[in-house]
């Protein structure tokens, strides 16, 4: 209550170039490496329809994962377990499923990721140990389990059906795991952005004191974006599985950077109570993007990753030059 | 003030005999005070003296060590904030407990959300409700949709009166409301709280400000270091005794 004009002066300068450049830094970004590789690659087949459909189907289980971990930074928290998840659930549906059918494996698979989760959350939560030492730990743990499940091998999936639903199959002509991309960004965006759920998450991680006195349930509510990260990453297992045909230990191995900077270059705050699932979806995009241009143009795997690194590195300082204040 | 009107109806909070210890140390013992609807009582007391440890404990955040809370004739175990919520009691905290992220009418209805019936926010109504109840009590805010973040103390501390306000049906507990306030913004709490008597509800401040707990109060009890050294009512003391009962020195 003090007289309007103290903020009318002050703040919209600063807010108009918050808003400006903490929201859309991750469309200019998309926009502008986009530009960059079709004038760099017009000849190199990276505008063709068939590329940029690659694209959507490779980013397919960042993106899932990156809504996962939307949920979790910003209830304030951190999931780096989603690192093996993904390798623990794909080898458990594709154990099940070979021999118990398409129902199974997907409960395998899910329920692996779940599980994970629900143990990364009740050592949060209750346990209230912080979910970086957590998860770093669950990460090493899962990434053990991956290798001894099926002694280093690869496990193939023969199921048709599965192997449909969560990879090469197709309904009303779009491939599924755009499908599965498209759903889950709905899903997601509605829960975050229209639902008393969504609200607390923000709530927690924007202020966990001040959530816990209005009545919030603070340990459920990490327990809850822990359990959905989990399951989310088991969900992108399947894809994997589906899309590959087979599982392997390696599986979303190198994927935790990845979905992590496309989350935060999305305007997803580290520190939690602020966030956008559409964003992330756009960063994964643009992370995808940059596999592909830096592959096309003929970088070797060893630049690529200075290359990718470097970008990351600008696009995430600048996101949280931003957002800092 | 209407304290003989009051003294008539059963007190909305009954404590008694309350004590709390953290680990070894004794934050309060020994408490006991009774408020009754449309009252206002002071609690005053030097830094550390245990007030806004109090206060948690009526709002259900700490549980005492030992010691009965009655609200309205129920005696009642509080084990966390939503269970005095539902009987009616409101806090605004010293630190205010807004979230700073989100804006001004998310925060007013911080885990009291409506929804519509498909089970979405119903957001046109938090917003419409809250620029009523900012038109009402004059907090000048920008509007509904402003970030907490983006507003200056004296809004901030508006923005949790009035959800405190609004929200009450019992009892208002308020830990040290003017502390960040200019002078206009400090009569306009003034004189909200004020209001809050014409609508029966019991209030406990807590204020450094003597002036202002013998302009507001009916009633105000002194803590010292834990201990409730006394409860004199406003209008048969003076500033002398007060400052005495705090200090533990006698003034001459
Ligand atoms: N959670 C806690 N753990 C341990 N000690 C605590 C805790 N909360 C409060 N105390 C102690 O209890 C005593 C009373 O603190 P309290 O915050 O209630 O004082 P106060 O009267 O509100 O002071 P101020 O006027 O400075 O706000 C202090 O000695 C404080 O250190
Ligand atoms: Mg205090």
């Amino acid at each position: 209550m003090s007289s309007a004009h103290s903020s009318a002066s002050g703040q919209p300068a600063s807010l108009v170039n918050r808003l400006n450049l903490q929201q859309y830094v991750v469309y200019l970004g998309f926009l502008v490496i986009f530009l960059f590789f079709a004038i760099v690659l017009k000849d190199s087949g990276f505008l063709t329809v068939r590329n940029l459909s690659n694209i959507m189907l490779q980013t397919a289980p960042v993106t899932i994962m990156a809504i996962g971990l939307v949920f979790v930074m910003s209830a304030g928290e951190i999931d780096l377990s989603i690192g093996s998840t993904v390798a623990v659930s794909a080898l458990a549906a594709a154990v099940t499923v070979n021999d118990y059918g398409l129902g199974a494996g997907i409960i395998a698979g899910i329920g692996a990721g779940l599980l994970i989760g629900l143990l990364n959350g009740v050592l949060v939560a209750y346990v209230k140990l912080p979910s970086f030492l957590v998860t770093l730990a669950t990460l090493g743990l899962f990434a053990g389990v991956s290798r001894s499940m099926t002694n280093l091998r690869s496990i193939p999936v023969t199921d048709s059906t599965f192997t449909g639903f969560f990879g090469s199959g197709s309904f009303l002509g779009v491939p599924s795991l755009i499908w599965w991309t498209v759903v889950a960004v709905a899903c997601g965006h509605v829960i975050y952005r229209e639902t008393r759920f969504g609200a607390h998450v923000l709530a927690t991680g924007d202020n966990s004191r001040a959530a816990s006195v209005s009545g919030i349930s603070v340990p459920r509510i990490r327990l809850a974006v822990l359990l959905i990260s989990g399951g989310l990453a088991g969900l992108a297992g399947l894809l994997y599985a589906g899309r590959l045909q087979a599982a392997k230990y390696t599986l979303g191995e190198t994927d935790l950077m990845t979905v992590i900077a496309a989350v935060i270059v999305g305007g997803t705050l580290l520190n939690g109570g602020k966030g956008t699932i559409i964003g992330a979806l756009v960063g994964s995009l643009m992370m995808g993007m940059l596999n592909n241009g830096l592959i096309l143009m003929g970088l070797s795997v060893s630049d690529q990753m200075i290359v990718r690194g470097l970008i990351i590195l600008a696009a995430v300082a600048v996101s949280l030059r931003e957002k800092s204040r | 003030m209407n304290a003989n009107v009051s003294a008539a109806n059963e007190p909305v909070l009954k404590l008694k005999d309350i004590r709390k210890t953290f680990g070894g140390v004794t934050a309060i013992e020994n408490f006991s005070l009774d408020v009754h609807p449309g009252e206002i009582v002071a609690l005053v007391g030097d830094n550390g003296a245990g007030k806004s440890t109090l206060i948690k404990i009526i709002s259900g955040v700490y549980t005492p060590t030992s010691g009965t809370i009655t609200i309205e004739n129920q005696t009642v175990a509080m084990s966390n904030a939503t269970m005095a919520r539902g009987h009616g009691i409101e806090v605004v905290y010293q630190d205010l407990a807004l979230a700073d992220q989100q804006t001004v009418y998310m925060n007013m209805f911080l885990g009291r959300e409506p929804v519509n019936r498909f089970g979405l926010l119903d957001r046109r109504r938090m917003i419409a409700e809250t620029e009523t109840l900012v038109k009402e009590l004059d907090v000048r805010i920008p509007s509904a949709h402003a970030t907490i973040r983006d507003l200056s103390g004296g809004q901030r501390q508006g923005v949790a009166i009035a959800r405190a306000t609004h929200w009450a049906s019992k009892l208002i507990l308020l830990d040290e409301p003017t502390a960040a306030l200019g002078v206009a913004e400090t009569a306009k709490v003034e004189e909200i709280v004020e209001s809050l008597k014409r609508r029966n509800i019991g209030v406990l401040i807590i204020s450094h400000s003597l002036d202002q707990v013998f302009k507001l109060s009916d009633r105000i009890c002194v803590l010292r270091r834990g201990k409730q050294i006394g409860i004199r009512e406003t209008a048969k003391t003076d500033k002398n005794e007060i400052i005495a009962m705090i200090t533990g020195l006698q003034q001459h």
